[in-house]
């Protein structure tokens, strides 16, 4: 039966009717504008996961000495906030974009590997669950995102909560990485005709830096989970004092993942933002070529500032002034993408459209994180600022006032182009205002409490410290921060039951993207354009002395398309199994390896000789 | 008229929320604060934050000024002409390049400085202090003065202190905000800080690296003495030992607790007496206990097991117990680690139930009847 639903989605792709619908579809899918889709509503869903995470833990904190949450529950809900925002949430709203994004607008037809993209996907969702099934065993990981050794040791940590969180991340780096290889692949060889380098929409620039930076961070982090899980498993002594390893060891080679991860999170923002604020200022963007380069020097750099991260472990004067300077420096690229967002909106005619709420509330929220971010550039200051509340501030500013506002921006920009829908300018500015006083309450007083002796990780307070007033403050802020998502789903749902109304270009586009139908049809481009500049719809649109038609719906006859196929699933469910097989109990996990290692190479070997389209 | 006193009126109804959040935005609303210095170390970083937050609020004012600027200066409308499609300008990109280069120049000298200002090694008669982090609570030891106690460090003004630090367990980070910002404590490798107090009084810090369950509470105090004052201390912590340092066995090898140099019919009263911030007597030699609840809960500190956690000789302190050090007990302000008040009530509380007041302290529930706590309260806070 399965066969023959496949072939008759053969037969639909071949001779160019409607869409295939249902589940099967989706199993099966190699489009990598649904694998967009469902990397997008995947991550949402972690999102709100997370976020409800976040929502506990400020109602335990809103209170000194509060019995909300037990010490147990509030370090497995910090860790895994902190792990879902990050691997869960931020990078794969982000592989959505990518997804869906970066084939429009170089005017491809599909990535480079459709079946690797569904593979991408399917372990990335795989590596989700693994990581949240832990929720069911009561051993949700509860060693902080970064697990510094020698907590995760096996005297430590005897259960199974940081066996969880070493092979969750292990599985999800290999959606990373086969993600990676992908999208750097796809932009360096399907670009469309006359799409130069230099010509490149700048959300595809900053998402092939990014390509660049996921591929060198993380092999890093995987041999480092790999000699934490010999450690854990094996008895080796990579991180464990009494056996002459070094916790420090661990505490470079995650940082030297974890400070390009950081680039990684908001490098794509950076891209979306110089998406929306050229369109919406009918403006070029300012100063291109000096966009691209900041973004490559700012991923450059991006390893060589590790052990900012590490000044409180007393390394030495030179090795503090090094990371200090290097740190110092990567604000310069950064503030010269601040300068040219603002030289892009200078002198423009502003449409304060909802992408354009988002993305202006980016760059003034993003402003205050890459201050304070200077601020701990100084190890002498950042020796009090350091594991405290002004952290948690900080990274907040920048991944929530940077990286979601962006990302927020991105989703109602694209949005149309993605669903054929316009969702509701009213509802989208009420999201934006409660978004952004929601932010600011919850978050700006931390700056406040960690300067004033506040640190992180702490499960309560006691009274007389005097951290109650802010506290309740932020704790009310998140509140308000829940509520704008809230508002935000209604106009999803609100948008969902209305009427297919975008038209092919709403916000008067300047890239590839809006040159076709909303939603685009399963081939993208009827035909491949021919690229003669950087904003090659406006100047199609100069060239006209006016509006393109509306793109037609074609058939698509002759169009050559991959095949859909489910080997990329199975090789996903056999990775998983593995990772399963090596938690599970000694006497059933080698039969649980070997089993997942069958359906792997099952699902690898009929993907390797199965005709791809 | 009607809107102006109605504003009024609503100003005067949020007037007490916002006098409670511009006291919550004063550092000295803080006891914990970094932003009040009072030792030469934490003003290094203190002066260099202060200028790289000047700074930053300089570029803050500026870039969010021209920000909205733009916002309300450049609102176009749909059917407005196209603007002028600039693409760039590279006397203008070189100069926003140059500036922000020389303002963190100007940030970076004092940094290196700083650097090696706090990285020196402090010279002179400094007095040393061994931390050792254990989960979840502080062990200090003097090494040239022969004493150990847990949980609050007594220092001198005026004189620096040097702290030689470690861990016996996993990685924690000592954070005494007035004194000095965060030094992490590893397992085989010592960390150091030192810092010269300027202020007596009593300070709270706080663990900072995420050290398992407890961390949340494994906090301590610093007692900063005048030097009179804490040369007083020290001679009294030099009694608390069994016996005599040369007749004591090598540290190391001290498994077991021997109360001495108590003044147990007195404790109470000296408790009271250093309530009022008066030197008690405590130095006398033993005297034979003549409070029974006393005596009781010296039998009852063996026959529970405590003496296997916890040692009561400031002198000699065996290394590597698991519980801290209780010889001045009951004189410390806190119990847990900084954690809960230091009174009979909190401390019977603890002793019998101390997974409900710290859930996941080392410390097992023992089945202390409360008759049996009021014993060994007695009996340790009689250990000032």
């Amino acid at each position: 039966m399965a066969t023959s639903a496949l072939d008759q989605q053969r037969a639909h792709a071949a001779a160019g009717h409607a869409e295939p619908t249902g589940l099967w579809s989706w199993l099966t899918t190699v489009d990598h504008k649904r694998i967009g889709i469902l990397y997008g509503s995947t991550a949402f869903l972690f999102f709100l996961i997370g976020g409800i995470e976040a929502l506990l833990l400020r109602i335990q904190l809103g209170s000194p000495n509060n019995t909300f949450l037990s010490p147990e529950t509030y370090n497995q809900l910090f860790t895994m906030h902190g792990t879902t925002m990050i691997f869960l949430a931020i990078m794969p709203l982000s592989a959505m974009f990518f997804n869906f994004m970066i084939p429009l607008q170089i005017g491809a037809r599909d990535v480079a590997f459709p079946r690797l993209n569904a593979f991408s996907y399917w372990v990335f969702l795989l590596g989700g669950l693994f990581l949240n099934s832990s929720f069911l065993f009561g051993a949700a990981p509860d060693q902080g995102w970064y697990g510094y050794a020698n907590l995760t040791s096996r005297q430590y940590s005897p259960g199974m909560n940081v066996d969880f969180w070493m092979l969750g991340l292990q599985i999800l780096g290999i959606a990373s990485l086969a993600a990676a290889v992908n999208f750097f692949v796809t932009i360096l060889n399907l670009r469309a005709p006359g799409m130069k380098l230099m010509r490149m929409p700048m959300f595809t620039w900053m998402s092939f830096i990014t390509q660049v930076l996921l591929l060198l961070a993380f092999p890093v982090i995987t041999v480092a989970l790999i000699l934490l899980m010999f450690d854990r498993f094996f008895g080796t002594h990579f991180f464990v004092p009494a056996g002459g390893g070094d916790p420090l060891l661990w505490q470079h080679m995650f940082w030297i993942f974890g400070h390009p991860e950081v680039y990684i999170l908001v490098l794509p923002g950076f891209g979306i933002v110089s998406e929306v604020l050229p369109v919406f200022s009918r403006k070029p963007l300012f100063g291109y070529a000096a966009m691209v380069f900041s973004g490559a020097f700012i991923a450059f750099l991006g390893f060589g500032v590790w052990s900012h991260h590490m000044f409180t472990t007393g390394m030495g004067p030179i090795a503090d002034t090094f990371f200090s300077l290097t740190t110092m420096l990567i604000a310069v690229p950064t503030g010269v993408k601040i300068f040219n967002w603002l030289g892009t909106i200078w002198g423009g005619s502003i449409q304060y459209r909802v992408p354009m709420y988002f993305a202006l509330g980016f760059i003034a929220m993003f402003i205050i994180g890459g201050l304070s971010g200077v601020m701990h550039s100084s190890p002498p200051a950042d020796l009090q600022q350091n594991d405290s509340y002004f952290i948690v501030a900080h990274f907040h500013y920048v991944l929530f006032g940077g990286s979601i506002f962006a990302l927020t921006a991105g989703g109602y920009y694209w949005w149309p182009k993605m669903f054929g829908r316009m969702l509701d300018e009213t509802l989208g500015k009420v999201h934006f205002w409660l978004m952004l006083i929601g932010f600011n309450l919850t978050f700006f007083p931390m700056h406040i409490l960690g300067l004033n002796g506040m640190p992180r990780r702490v499960y309560t307070y006691p009274e007389g410290l005097g951290f109650e007033t802010l506290n309740r403050l932020e704790t009310v802020g998140s509140l308000i921060l829940a509520l704008s998502f809230l508002v935000f789903l209604i106009n999803i749902i609100k948008t969902w039951r209305g009427p297919r109304n975008a038209p092919a270009d709403p916000w008067n586009g300047a890239t590839l993207e809006w040159s076709i139908p909303s939603p685009p049809q399963e081939w993208n481009f009827a035909e491949v354009p021919v690229v003669h500049g950087r904003d090659p719809l406006w100047e199609a649109k100069r060239e006209r002395g006016g509006p393109v038609p509306e793109p037609p719906r074609v058939s698509g006859q002759g169009i050559h398309l991959p095949n859909p196929s489910y080997w990329p699933l199975v090789a996903a469910l056999g990775v998983a199994g593995v990772m399963v097989g090596v938690l599970a109990e000694p006497k059933v996990g080698p039969w649980g390896i070997m089993a997942g290692g069958l359906i792997l190479f099952i699902g690898v070997f009929n993907w390797a000789f199965e005709p791809a389209g | 008229m009607h809107l102006r006193t109605d504003a009024l009126r609503q100003l005067r109804r949020w007037l007490p929320v916002l006098a409670v959040l511009a006291a919550a935005c004063s550092p000295d609303h803080y006891a914990q604060t970094a932003l009040r210095p009072i030792s030469d170390f934490a003003r290094i970083g203190d002066d260099i934050q202060t200028q790289t937050f000047y700074w930053a609020l300089g570029v803050f004012v500026l870039v969010e000024g021209a920000l909205l600027y733009a916002i309300f200066r450049f609102r176009g409308k749909p059917d407005d002409p196209e603007p002028q499609q600039v693409h760039g300008n590279t006397t203008i990109e070189i100069v926003w390049t140059v500036i922000p280069a020389l303002i963190l120049a100007a940030i970076a000298v004092p940094t290196v400085r700083g650097i090696f200002a706090t990285s020196a090694i402090p010279a002179g008669d400094a007095l040393k202090v061994e931390v050792v982090g254990h989960q979840w609570w502080w062990e200090f030891r003097y090494p040239d003065l022969g004493i150990t106690t847990a949980n609050e460090i007594h220092i001198p003004v005026g004189q620096t202190v040097s702290l030689r630090m470690g861990t016996a367990d996993v990685v924690h980070s000592f954070w005494p905000p007035r004194f000095a910002g965060k030094r992490d404590v590893f397992p085989n490798r010592e960390t150091r800080v030192w810092f010269k107090a300027e202020q007596a009084g009593e300070y709270p810090g706080q663990c900072a690296e995420f050290c398992g369950i407890q961390h949340g509470r494994m906090a301590f105090r610093v007692r900063a003495q005048t030097a009179d004052e804490f040369q007083t201390w020290v001679a009294h912590m030099q009694t608390l030992g069994a016996r005599p340092a040369a007749a004591a066995p090598p540290a190391d090898s001290v498994r077991t607790a021997t109360a001495g140099a108590v003044v147990p019919a007195q404790g109470k009263q000296d408790a009271a007496q250093r309530a009022t911030g008066k030197d008690s007597s405590a130095t006398t030699p033993a005297a034979p206990p003549v409070d029974p609840a006393y005596a009781a809960g010296e039998k009852l500190f063996q026959a529970k097991g405590c003496v296997g956690c916890h040692s009561l000789n400031a002198v000699n302190a065996p290394k590597g117990m698991i519980g801290p050090n209780l010889a001045n007990v009951g004189a410390r302000s806190y119990i847990g680690a900084g954690s809960f008040k230091n009174t009979d009530e909190t401390l019977a509380r603890w002793i019998q139930n101390p997974q409900a007041m710290k859930k996941g302290v080392l410390m097992p529930n023992l089945g202390v009847t409360p008759e049996e706590a009021r014993s060994l309260v007695a009996f340790l806070r009689a250990h000032q």
